[in-house]
């Protein structure tokens, strides 16, 4: 069966970054997104990485790098390969994949 | 947004706009593509629509909220369009589509498939234009109402981005949370749409009613898998060019279950195209993933190009052609017609306390029609605002901390670990096997347990510690917390109404009976949802 190997940065600012390597079946058609969700249910829910539509690619949150490219974890597909997740590089960690993307005048501060 | 424009409009100096997501983008509205109803046509009139909406909702509508809707419904479409949101043209006026159940074309749009997109983005910008009088913070999870005697004096949150317990103090507090679908596997909307308002609501000592009357969408998009899309996208496309809907013979099916034949024409309401479509799978005839084909293979390509141009250009990155290929549609969880009662004020049982939007019951009685909700929730969103201004202007007891302890108590407690994740597929496949759009009592007796069960598993306290940053594993716990009272409500309320009436169907009661031409009221006792 056909699987999809996932290296995930995970921890927070200030901690050695690290990259967790996780293996889940590959379901054709499906999201990194849809396979971040899965892993969560089946493995890990202490992942950390922000979506709110899941598909519609309506709310824009799901933005994070695959293999060092800016994607929308809900419409880059899935593949049956080595795939590197990592948080946008430019905003402020927060933690695992999800950083500060809220505009400035929208946070709480 | 409209609450919060509408409230500074009034005069109130200080509006506070939370969301638990980034601002207006974190709910339905953002995702909604397809039209908004309003009698803002030539010969139209908001009570014509009203006509139409209270036939839709089998006599349950709350007619002075319907009205409402129809009426300021139609001013808040004016304005959106002086606000340049973009409703399509045709010659003078607007263009409009005609949806099933509604006595003419009457369902405005923005080209193409991005009425919500447009809607929220409308919002947003009037929301800034307004300044400083509306202050705006995302990443706010709200957990609990505070009540000082018997009145809402403010609120509890999760910052999500830190971990940090917020309070908060308000002379009036606006609920307008969306909707429920997130309790179903299979759901149209957001990850947000827990059905937090209901709980919150509730748990302040507010009634909820029609808490049964659950819509499936009948066409959401099953197969094959789609990125990038709304699964909601194929009714648009059936408005514009009818479509047709087959069964895994390839051959239409609705006239069997009690619809007009259709003719390439989209005529089918949704509770029966969701009757039908799940019927003829029953019957072992429905397509190979357990839905119905949905086909346009009939339309001309130019005409496909014409009505959703950019969007044909989307479907061919997914593999899809659809001049050559059909899809396979099936019922989803889109929207919920119950909510939190309140007056034609937008005035809940409890003082202080106002909603606004899906989260609002009532309006749309036994289920909707297509197009409403928008309506809703720009005209509620608006009483609601100037309501809440009026009370702000009168002053409100002081915030008393001691009222917030056990919600802030709860956000600093240290549980055990759990996979709360799994917990929430688990519930949501409680409610898809059981507590669907076909009911029974047996099956309602299996979810009430089932509940019951994941309710002690899930116990009195979020895993793990306090202030983590986007802790999606304590994020959880806590909408498990709201979703297993709002999922109980639904059960209650379901198992009581032994009829079928719109979105509401009990196979052990197929008929509908004038006995239970009445809403039922639910509130909080001890802990547990009953009817009132
Ligand atoms: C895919 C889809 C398509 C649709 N298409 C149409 C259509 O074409 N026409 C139509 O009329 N209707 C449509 N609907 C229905 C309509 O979009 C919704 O009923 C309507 O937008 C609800 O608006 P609202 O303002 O009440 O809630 P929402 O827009 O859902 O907003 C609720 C907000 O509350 C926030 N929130 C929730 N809980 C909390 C909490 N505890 N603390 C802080 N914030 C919280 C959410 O993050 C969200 O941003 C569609 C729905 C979906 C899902
Ligand atoms: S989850 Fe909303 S854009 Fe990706």
């Amino acid at each position: 069966m056909p699987t999809t190997t996932l290296h995930i940065r995970r921890g927070g600012p200030g901690e050695p970054p690290r990259h967790d390597v996780f293996e889940l079946a590959f379901e054709p058609g499906e999201s990194v997104l849809d396979a971040l969700r899965r892993l969560r249910i089946g493995t890990d829910p202490t992942l950390a990485f922000r979506y709110a539509c899941l598909n519609a690619n309506a709310c824009k949150e799901c933005m994070m790098l695959l293999d060092g490219k800016v994607i929308y974890a809900c419409t880059a597909r899935l593949e049956a390969r080595d795939m590197r997740l990592d948080p946008l590089p430019n905003k402020t960690l927060l933690r695992d994949l999800a950083t500060v993307i809220a505009p400035p005048d929208e946070r709480l501060e | 947004m409209y609450a919060a424009i509408e409230a500074a409009r009034q005069g109130a100096g200080s509006v506070l706009l939370l969301d638990r997501s980034l601002i207006g983008r974190g709910g339905a509205t953002v995702m909604a593509q397809m039209t908004v109803a309003a009698a803002v046509g030539p010969g139209d009139d908001w009570r014509h629509h009203l006509a139409d909406t209270l036939a839709a909702g089998r006599g349950l509508c709350d007619p002075e909220l319907a009205a409402l809707l129809c009426e300021v419904g139609a001013e808040c479409i004016l304005e959106m369009d002086r606000w340049k949101v973009g409703w399509a043209r045709a010659g003078n006026g607007f263009a409009s589509v005609q949806a099933p159940g509604h006595d003419r074309a009457r369902c405005v749009y923005v080209d193409f498939l991005s009425t919500g997109p447009a809607v929220s983005k409308t919002l947003r910008a009037q929301v800034q234009r307004v300044g400083d009088a509306i202050r705006r913070v995302g990443e706010v999870l709200v957990t609990d109402l505070v009540v000082q005697q018997g009145r809402v004096t403010g609120a509890v949150a999760l910052h999500v981005a830190s971990g940090a317990a917020l309070t908060i103090a308000a002379p009036a507090t606006i609920i307008a949370t969306g909707g429920l679908t997130r309790l179903y596997a299979r759901n149209s909307a957001s990850a947000n749409m827990s059905g937090d308002g209901y709980a919150l609501a509730m748990r302040a000592g507010a009634t909820l009613l029609d808490m049964e009357f659950v819509q499936f969408f009948p066409i959401g998009h099953l197969a094959p898998r789609l990125i990038g899309m709304d699964p909601i996208m194929w009714d648009p496309f059936r408005y514009k060019l009818g479509g047709r809907l087959l069964n895994g013979a390839m051959q239409e099916f609705v006239e069997r279950w009690g619809g007009d034949a259709e003719n390439g024409t989209y005529s089918t309401t949704r509770d029966l195209a969701t009757y039908a479509i799940t019927k003829e799978v029953e019957a072992g005839r429905g397509s190979p993933n357990g839905g119905a084909w949905l086909s346009f293979t009939h339309v001309p390509a130019a005409e496909l190009r014409a009505a959703f141009g950019p969007v044909i250009d989307r479907l061919a990155a997914n593999g899809i052609d659809l001049t050559r290929d059909c899809i396979e549609v099936s019922p989803i969880a889109h929207y919920h017609m119950g909510g939190v009662r309140v007056d034609t004020a937008m005035r809940t049982d409890v003082p202080g306390l106002l909603a606004a939007g899906e989260a609002v019951g009532g309006a749309n009685g036994a289920n909707r029609l297509s197009g409403n909700a928008i309506t809703e929730a720009l005209a509620f969103g608006r009483l609601a605002g100037a309501e809440a201004a009026r009370q702000a202007a009168e002053g409100a007891p002081g915030f008393d901390l001691a009222a917030a302890r056990p919600a802030l108590a709860l956000l600093a407690s240290e549980g055990p670990a759990q996979n709360t994740a799994a917990l929430v597929a688990r519930l949501q496949h409680i409610m898809s096997a059981d507590v669907g759009p076909f009911r029974t009592a047996a099956g309602l007796a299996r979810a009430a347990t089932a509940l019951a069960a994941l309710r002690g598993e899930v116990g009195t306290t979020p895993p793990a510690a306090p202030g983590l940053a986007h802790d999606l594993a304590r994020m959880d716990w806590l909408d498990l917390r709201q979703m297993l009272l709002v999922a109980e409500s639904v059960v209650v309320a379901a198992t009581a109404r032994t009829e079928s009436r719109g979105a509401h169907q009990r196979e052990d009661f197929p008929e509908m009976s004038p006995n239970w031409e009445r809403n039922l009221p639910l509130r909080l006792s001890a802990g547990v949802p009953e009817l009132a």
